[in-house]
Order: C-alpha cells, then sequence, then structure tokens
C-alpha cells in the first residue's frame, strides 16, 4: 500500500467515523444504548421444518414491525437465528448457545414438545425465558416459560366432544394416531381418559403411532379401514407432526377415504403443513386450532395483509406468490408483543421482572378475541376453533366457542392432576 | 353416552320426513324456489337449516336442485338476508335464477359434514330417477352408506324402474340394508340372507351395529346377522391379505430402485457410495424443477411434466455421478475406507448445496392429475395410481439395467472390468472410461428413483438420508454383486416389513426388520446370494 493510499484511508475513516459519531449521537436520542437481543430457536431443516420455518419469518415481521415504531423502551430489537435443525439435542446446545453467549433478553422457539423438554432444563439453570407457540399436551409449567399455544383443553378436548355431537357426526369409536413422541403419547393418554368418562370402551379406542419423517401411510390407512367396518361411527384423531402429514393426507386422498365417513381431525395440520397437498379429496376433514387464516375480522384481515407484504418484500419462497398464516404463527406474534408490553410494563428486560409484568396483559389477537395472559398459570385465554378442509386448502369454520377459555394445564383426566399447582415453582410475585 | 343415541334418532326422523317428501312429491320438478325457503336452508343452525330443506323438498323445482349443487360447490353466499350463487363470477338469485349483482359484503355459506351428507342424500334421491346410467349409479353409491328405513318407498320405485341389471341387484342390496331394521322379523331375516352375500365394509359396519345389545333382541335374528357378518368377513379377508401384499410390493418396488443403482455402484463396482441418497435427492429435486417449468411455460401439458422429468433426472444425476467418478472416486479405487469417507463429505456438501440453492424446506410437488386417486379393486381395497405405477416403473427400470449389463457390449465390459480389472485393460477395455460409465449408470438410476419418490413422499434436502441405509440394507442382504438378489431382497424385505407393521405397528416393525437382517448377515455374510467362483472377492 503507498503511502498516499493509505493517507485517503486514513481520512476516509477519520470522516466516516466522524459522520458516524454525529449520527449516533442524534440517534441517542431515540435509541438509547445497545439493541435487546431477540433469541429464535425453531428448526430450519429436518423433518419439521415444514412447519417451523415460517414461525421463524412471522417472529421476524413482528421485530420489524417493532423496530419501526421506534423498538422497546427506545431501544431496537436485534433477532438472534440459529437452526436446531430438528435434533431435540441441538435444541438445548443452540439455547446455551442464545442465553450465555448471545446474551438474548427473551427466545421464541420450538414446536414439538420432545424440543421444549430438551431445552427446559437449560431456561431454568440459566434463568432465560422461552415463549413457546404451539399447542402441546400440557402436563408441564415452567416459571420460565410462556405458553401462548393451546392447552389440552383449549384444543383435543373440544375437538373430541365436537366429533362425538351430533354436527361432528356422533362418532362412537376413535382411532389415535400420532407420531411417536412425549406430546401425542401424552395427548392420547389424556384423550383415552377423557374417552372413557364419556362411556367408551377400550376394545372401540385403537391407538398408532408412526416415527417421526414416515413417509408410507398404506398400512396405517388400511387399519382404520378395517376398523371401521366393525360397526359404529368411526373417527380419526391425529397427532401426526412434521413432513409426515403430506404423504398421510396423500394417501387418505389416493386410498379414498371420505370425510363423511371416516371423518379425521388434526392437531397439527394447519394451512401451511397442506401447501403442496391436493385438497380436493380431503374436502370435510378437520382440523382444531385457536386461530384460522379464513376467520373474518378486522385485526385478521390486518395480520394476513402485513404477512402478505412481509412475505412479498423478503421474498419468502412459496408465501411471495401463496401468503399462508396459520395458528402458531398467530400465538408467536401475540407472545412477541405481549413480551414487548411486558418489558415496557417492568422498564426492564430482566427475566423476573419480565414475569411478573407478563401476568394479565391483553392483545388484541388476529382470532378476533383479545387474548390474555392468565395471571397464575402462564398460558393465554384463547377461543377454540374447528374447521374443515375446504377444495382450496383454507378451512371452514364449522364450530368455535362463544369466547376464550381459560388454559387447564394440568388435565384433570390424568390421575393425580387435580394436586398440582397452578402456579409455577419459584414464581416471585403474582 | 345417551346424548348421541338421542342425536341420532333426530337425525334418523329428520332423514325419514325428508325422504317420505320426495317420494311423495318427486315427479314434477315445476314450483319455483321462494326466496324465503332458499335463506331458511342456507342460513341459521344446523338444525333448523335441515327441516327447511325437508320442507322445501316437498315442493321440488329446478331452483331447488340449483341451490343444492350450489350449496355443495360451495358456491352460495348471503346478504341481507337474500341468498345468491356465485358462480364464474356471476351472481345469481338463488331463489329466481336471475342475474343479478352481489352485495360487497355478501358473506359465504358454510356447510359441515353433516349438512353436505344430509344435501348429498337429498341430491342422490332426485338422481336416482335420472335417465342417465351413470348419474344413477353415482346416487346408489352416494345412498349406500345412508341406509334407513325411510328411503325405502324411493328405493322401492326406483327398482321399479331400473333396467340395468347390475344396477337393479344393487338396489336391492340396499333396499335389504334398509329393511334389516324394519318391525317384522320376516322381513328382518329375508334382509340379513340378501346382505350375507354383500361385500361391503359399510354393510358389515350395519349389522354389526345391529348386533350391539341396543340393537336386534330376536335370537333367530341374531345367529342369522352373526352368520352373514361371517359370510362378509371371509370376503373381506381376501381383501385386507391383497392389500396387505399389494403394500408390500409398493414398498418393496421403493426399496428395489433406491437400492439398483447402488448394486452397480457399490455391488458391481465395489465403491462404498454414502453419496447415493443424495444422487436420488438431485433426481427428485430435478422433478421438481421440470415440474415448475411445465407449470411456468407449458400449463396445458402439466400432467405430462413425470414423463420429462424421468429423463431429466436420469441425465442430470448421471451427469454428476460421472463428475464425481472424474474427480474424486477415481483416485480412491481399492481404498473403500477413504472412498467412504470422500463419498460421505461429498453427500454433506450435496446436501448443503442444495439448501442453498432451494432452501431448507421440503419442495412440493404435485402428483399429476393421473396419478392421483386410486382404483377400487375389491370393495375394501383401493389401490393408489401413484403406487401401481411405481411397481411397474421399478421392473421397467429393472428391466432396463439387466438388458443393459448382460446384452449390450457396455454392460459386457462392466462385468469383465469389474471381475478382472487386469485382465480387462489386457484385453484392450479402456478400464477408466468404463469405471465413469458404469458409475453414471449407477448415479443416473438413483436419480430415476427419486424421481419416483417424488410421487409418493416429501422432497428435501434430506431425502437421501432417509434411504441409504435402506438401500444398503437391500444390496447386502441380496448378496453383494448381484441383480438377482437385490430383488429378491427389496421385494422381500417389502413384504416382511407391511407384514409385521400390519402385526406390531411401524416403530416395532422397523426395529423388527432391523434385527432380523442383523441376524441375517451374521449367519450368512454373503448374502442371499453369493458369486460363486475364485474370482469373487
Amino acid at each position: 500500500m503507498t503511502n498516499s493510499v493509505r493517507r485517503h484511508t486514513l481520512k476516509a475513516i477519520a470522516a466516516a467515523s466522524a459522520v458516524a459519531f454525529g449520527s449516533s449521537f442524534s440517534s441517542l436520542a431515540v435509541a438509547q444504548g445497545a439493541p435487546i437481543k431477540v433469541g429464535v430457536l425453531h428448526s430450519l431443516s429436518g423433518t419439521m421444518a415444514i412447519s417451523e420455518t415460517v414461525l421463524k419469518d412471522v417472529a421476524l415481521m413482528a421485530i420489524d414491525e417493532i423496530n419501526a415504531k421506534g423498538g422497546v423502551l427506545g431501544r431496537k430489537l436485534e433477532p438472534v437465528v440459529v437452526d436446531p435443525a430438528s435434533n431435540w439435542p441441538l435444541f438445548a446446545e443452540k439455547a446455551r448457545q442464545l442465553i450465555s453467549a448471545d446474551k438474548v433478553a427473551v427466545t421464541f422457539g420450538c414446536w414439538t414438545s420432545v424440543s421444549r423438554k430438551s431445552v427446559l432444563p437449560v431456561f431454568e439453570e440459566l434463568n432465560g425465558l422461552l415463549f413457546y407457540p404451539v399447542q402441546y399436551e400440557g402436563e408441564e409449567l415452567s416459571k420460565n416459560v410462556f405458553y401462548t399455544g393451546a392447552a389440552p383443553n383449549q384444543q383435543a378436548i373440544p375437538a373430541v366432544e365436537y366429533l362425538m355431537s351430533k354436527d361432528g357426526g356422533s362418532a362412537k369409536r376413535f382411532v389415535l394416531l400420532g407420531t411417536d413422541y412425549v406430546y401425542p403419547r401424552t395427548t392420547n393418554k389424556i384423550l383415552r381418559s377423557f374417552l372413557k368418562s364419556k362411556g367408551i370402551a377400550d376394545a372401540d379406542i385403537m391407538e398408532e403411532y408412526t416415527p417421526f419423517g414416515h413417509s408410507d401411510y398404506q398400512t396405517i390407512i388400511a387399519k382404520i379401514k378395517k376398523f371401521s367396518s366393525e360397526g359404529k361411527k368411526t373417527a380419526v384423531i391425529s397427532t401426526i407432526n412434521g413432513d409426515s402429514n403430506v404423504p398421510f393426507y396423500k394417501e387418505l386422498g389416493n386410498q379414498g377415504l371420505k370425510a363423511k365417513d371416516v371423518p379425521v381431525v388434526a392437531f397439527s395440520v394447519g394451512e401451511e403443513e397442506l401447501r403442496g397437498v391436493d385438497t380436493k379429496p380431503l374436502v370435510g376433514h378437520l382440523a382444531a386450532w385457536n386461530y384460522f387464516m379464513s376467520l373474518k375480522n378486522p385485526a385478521n384481515d390486518e395480520f394476513t395483509k402485513k404477512w402478505a407484504a412481509y412475505a412479498k418484500a423478503k421474498n419468502l419462497p412459496g408465501h411471495k406468490d401463496k401468503p399462508l398464516t396459520n395458528d402458531p404463527m398467530e400465538a408467536t406474534y401475540i407472545g412477541i408483543y405481549m413480551w414487548k408490553q411486558a418489558v415496557e410494563k417492568a422498564k426492564s428486560t430482566d427475566t423476573d421482572k419480565v414475569i411478573a409484568a407478563m401476568a394479565g396483559q391483553t392483545f388484541k389477537a388476529p382470532s378476533g378475541f383479545t387474548a390474555k395472559m392468565d395471571e397464575r398459570n402462564h398460558h393465554l385465554h384463547k377461543p377454540v376453533f374447528i374447521g374443515e378442509i375446504k377444495a382450496d386448502g383454507q378451512f371452514n369454520i364449522v364450530w368455535k366457542t362463544p369466547g376464550p377459555v381459560r388454559a387447564n394445564p394440568w388435565s384433570p383426566f390424568i390421575p393425580g392432576n387435580d394436586k398440582k399447582k397452578d402456579v409455577p415453582d419459584g414464581k416471585t410475585k403474582i | 353416552m345417551r346424548l348421541p343415541d338421542v342425536f341420532n334418532g333426530a337425525r334418523r326422523c329428520l332423514s325419514t320426513t325428508l325422504f317420505a317428501l320426495i317420494f311423495v312429491t318427486l315427479p314434477q320438478l315445476s314450483l319455483a324456489l321462494t326466496p324465503e325457503a332458499a335463506k331458511a336452508i342456507a342460513v341459521g343452525e344446523n338444525d333448523d337449516r335441515l327441516s327447511a330443506l325437508a320442507k322445501a323438498i316437498a315442493e321440488p323445482s329446478d331452483g331447488l336442485v340449483r341451490l343444492i349443487d350450489a350449496l355443495l360447490d360451495d358456491a352460495v353466499k348471503i346478504a341481507e338476508g337474500r341468498v345468491y350463487i356465485v358462480r364464474d363470477g356471476k351472481a345469481l338469485d338463488a331463489a329466481t335464477g336471475a342475474e343479478t349483482t352481489l352485495p360487497p359484503n355478501a358473506e359465504d355459506v358454510v356447510n359441515n359434514n353433516r349438512v353436505r351428507g344430509e344435501l348429498d342424500t337429498a341430491r342422490a334421491a332426485f338422481s336416482l330417477l335420472s335417465e342417465d346410467r351413470n348419474t344413477r349409479a353415482k346416487a346408489i353409491t352416494e345412498l349406500k352408506d345412508e341406509a334407513n328405513e325411510a328411503k325405502l318407498p324411493i328405493i322401492d320405485r326406483a327398482i321399479a324402474k331400473e333396467s340395468d341389471a347390475e344396477l337393479k341387484s344393487r338396489l336391492q342390496q340396499l333396499r335389504a340394508a334398509m329393511l334389516v331394521a324394519s318391525s317384522d322379523k320376516a322381513k328382518r331375516l329375508e334382509a340379513v340372507a340378501a346382505l350375507a352375500s354383500s361385500g361391503e365394509p359399510s354393510v358389515k359396519s350395519l349389522l354389526q351395529e345391529r348386533l350391539q345389545p341396543t340393537g336386534e333382541s330376536d335370537p333367530e335374528v341374531r345367529t342369522a346377522l352373526a352368520n352373514a357378518i361371517k359370510a362378509i368377513d371371509a370376503k373381506l379377508v381376501w381383501g385386507e391379505r391383497l392389500g396387505v401384499i399389494f403394500s408390500g410390493a409398493s414398498l418393496g418396488s421403493i426399496l428395489l430402485l433406491v437400492a439398483l443403482g447402488l448394486a452397480i455402484t457399490y455391488g458391481l463396482m465395489g465403491v462404498i457410495n454414502m453419496a447415493h441418497g443424495e444422487l436420488m435427492m438431485i433426481g427428485a429435486y430435478t422433478t421438481y424443477v421440470v415440474q415448475n417449468l411445465f407449470r411456468q411455460h407449458l400449463p396445458s401439458g402439466f400432467d405430462y411434466y413425470i414423463l420429462a422429468a424421468i429423463p431429466v433426472a436420469f441425465t442430470v444425476s448421471a451427469l454428476v455421478g460421472a463428475v464425481l467418478e472424474r474427480t474424486v472416486i477415481r483416485w480412491l479405487y481399492g481404498r473403500p475406507l477413504e472412498t467412504l469417507l470422500a463419498t460421505w463429505g461429498i453427500s454433506l456438501v450435496l446436501i448443503q448445496s442444495v439448501r442453498t440453492l432451494f432452501g431448507a424446506q421440503n419442495v412440493p410437488v404435485e402428483n399429476p392429475s393421473f396419478l392421483s386417486g386410486g382404483v377400487a379393486v375389491m370393495s375394501n381395497l383401493t389401490l393408489p395410481y401413484n403406487r401401481i405405477a411405481i411397481i411397474f416403473f421399478a421392473f421397467f427400470v429393472l428391466a432396463l439395467v439387466y438388458l443393459l449389463i448382460n446384452k449390450t457390449r457396455l454392460g459386457l465390459f462392466v462385468r469383465g472390468v469389474t471381475q478382472n480389472r487386469t485382465m480387462a485393460s489386457c484385453m484392450g477395455v479402456n478400464t477408466a472410461r468404463i469405471d465413469t460409465y458404469a458409475f453414471a449408470l449407477g448415479a443416473g438410476i438413483a436419480g430415476l428413483a427419486g424421481c419416483a419418490l417424488s410421487q409418493v413422499g416429501n422432497v428435501g434436502p434430506d431425502l437421501g438420508q432417509n434411504y441409504i441405509v435402506d438401500s444398503f440394507l437391500v444390496v447386502v442382504l441380496g448378496g453383494v454383486g448381484q441383480l438377482a438378489g437385490t430383488v429378491y431382497a427389496a421385494l422381500g424385505l417389502g413384504v416382511l416389513n407391511k407384514l409385521l407393521e400390519g402385526w406390531t405397528g411401524a416403530v416395532l416393525a422397523k426395529i423388527a426388520v432391523l434385527a432380523f437382517i442383523v441376524v441375517f448377515i451374521q449367519r450368512r455374510p454373503q448374502g442371499i446370494f453369493a458369486l460363486k467362483g475364485r474370482s469373487a472377492d
């Protein structure tokens, strides 16, 4: 490097730093201090990527929105995105990295319960804060986690009650079909005991599990057909998770199992999972959620419009041509905004202060109802909807609760739960 | 427990009135549908809507048929108490059928399964007396799961009018199904006897329900019912057995396809190719790209993208294979451990490059319409077209490989080089070039497998990882160096897996199959078929 060039460079650096100093000085009035780091912990590859990728995107969209309006406490949010690759131990490693190395104030992440169980000890040990946006089996309450998805009484139980009602086809035999891990196993345990309390005999319940990423559903469909021919109206309750749903629904359609004869209600299948599946043979099969894209209300119109614009601007594959929203996206969105409100109330990002400030937070959710964070149990009060798949991959809402339902993480259908406390251990203030 | 029964009773009653009314007034479709009736059918509580439907059917009209059709197609909207039918962007008044403009605040009418079921039956009842045979046949199929005595009059009329022998016998079955709950014992016995000859799962379900404590009370009829169920079971069991064999054959054909390429690269050439799965993945992604090109540039011929994708997938994977062989693998012949590590590294590179190019998420590959759905071979056995196609495709590829290896000059060279490289070289065979060709061939077949897999499973960067273990198992089990062994091993494993799956569930079946293979390989390390002769190593 010649001397003159070096001089030029030095000058340029000096000029640039002067400009930078000036501008940062002026922006100090708006954004005091460093940005707040926010962790995003969703599988962007592997079997769960089909469901989780979009949660990362919606989290980034919410963070962008908040930043555009001046951030939180005058500080910008800085997302730290990591990919735990549908690998459960890796979830724990990445969570540790987010809290210890990146020093994030809060983490939004996880889909499967096995991933949540895997990160839970890390969040408790390091006193981190996790927002978990997916419906799950309950049986858990941690002071370091806020559950913005549904507990069993906000999804599974109402769905089964619907199937047993006249409108749901008065089902009297049930196939409990799931992926082989903690969420489907626990949910089915709850449902089995619920069905028993409704007088359904064990012989009228069939339980089947497949591994993660399973893609050959011929035998399962054949079994369902056989089971349903043994008298009484049969319904299938599916807790299949991840990309296995695509081959499952393809096989269902190809083998001509109609919703009129054997309805399938799914707890982990929404608009996003049905993308790329020919939904015409699936018309009438059901899903139970706390939000559907097809809901008509101003909050949802705004949410879907924002998402469509964001997907287009960021050129998100798939979504830029056909933007879809779903329940866990809504739950992620609610979670981020509630965290923002709690931080503003606590005037700090300190975990314990934010936890205390979260109690009773409300947010006008895209579901059209005001979601409220329970004062005690870290779960949201949410409405329940049941939808039937339409030919275009959207859902017709055929049943809903009149208003939000309080979550009950300790299902009364599991023995011993009546003695469990409704407040997480170690919570300082209520 | 009692509640649903009550509901069911109410539903029966409703159907009864509905059908009695259809029967009374079917012949003339003349009177107009009133706007009030249309509104009552389209909005309100489902119970009220269904009774409105029953009432409207008492005065059937073209308007009613049009409204029912539109409701079934989700083409009905409602605004300010007026019902509209919206088709192709044009709005019709549901009552008059006149074209009007749709108010901007019109809302969709939502029908759940129950309402749709009743609409379907009403529609079927209308079309039971249609002139067109296909329409009638469809109507009978529609009604077969809705058998109850209320529909008897209309079925009797249809039987009297029906001229087609097959349809007539199906109608008589339907009639028997309706009489099985009759109050007359003789009628019930007659119905059960007629139903015993049926092979329908729905009929079995019906009879089973009659056998419940709340159903049949007469002991004589109960025995007849039990016997009839046995007779139907005997028919159904064949459907089940064939179903297991078919799904086994389907899984076997997929295993055959994924292992066939490896049978060449590993079996014949001895290259432990850990990137075999990724060559399949490349084939699947090629299919995806071809599909997208067709959608963009040739939407009218979209269904035929798969035919174009087959040769393209083969070529792309074969080219990637040839490049791999030329650049990496040829330097490692005779060093299996290094080959294993190098190809594993290559597989990671390929996965990551696909992730960078297409994203980490699965990409959607649609089935062409002729591969969607299935053919109902028996009442309880439907064979999906995509699986049938893959079975044929697997054997087509197998035949091609067999001919290529055994009947062509290139095949002769490949066999020569794999058996004795030095000797082949002395005879003037360009062994280096033959290696490239053989490896490219194996890679190309992996590409074909990927193309087939895209029709039944998910296409994502990890696609290959899910099949690499299976394909090695098949090749090793069949006996390294043996095409025939690969075929037997693939089909055998497929059927074994499906048999166990039906018995123990998918998770345990997979474990059992692995355990079986471990034991088998320990007992017989050379696989099912072993190369005979001294030249084999």
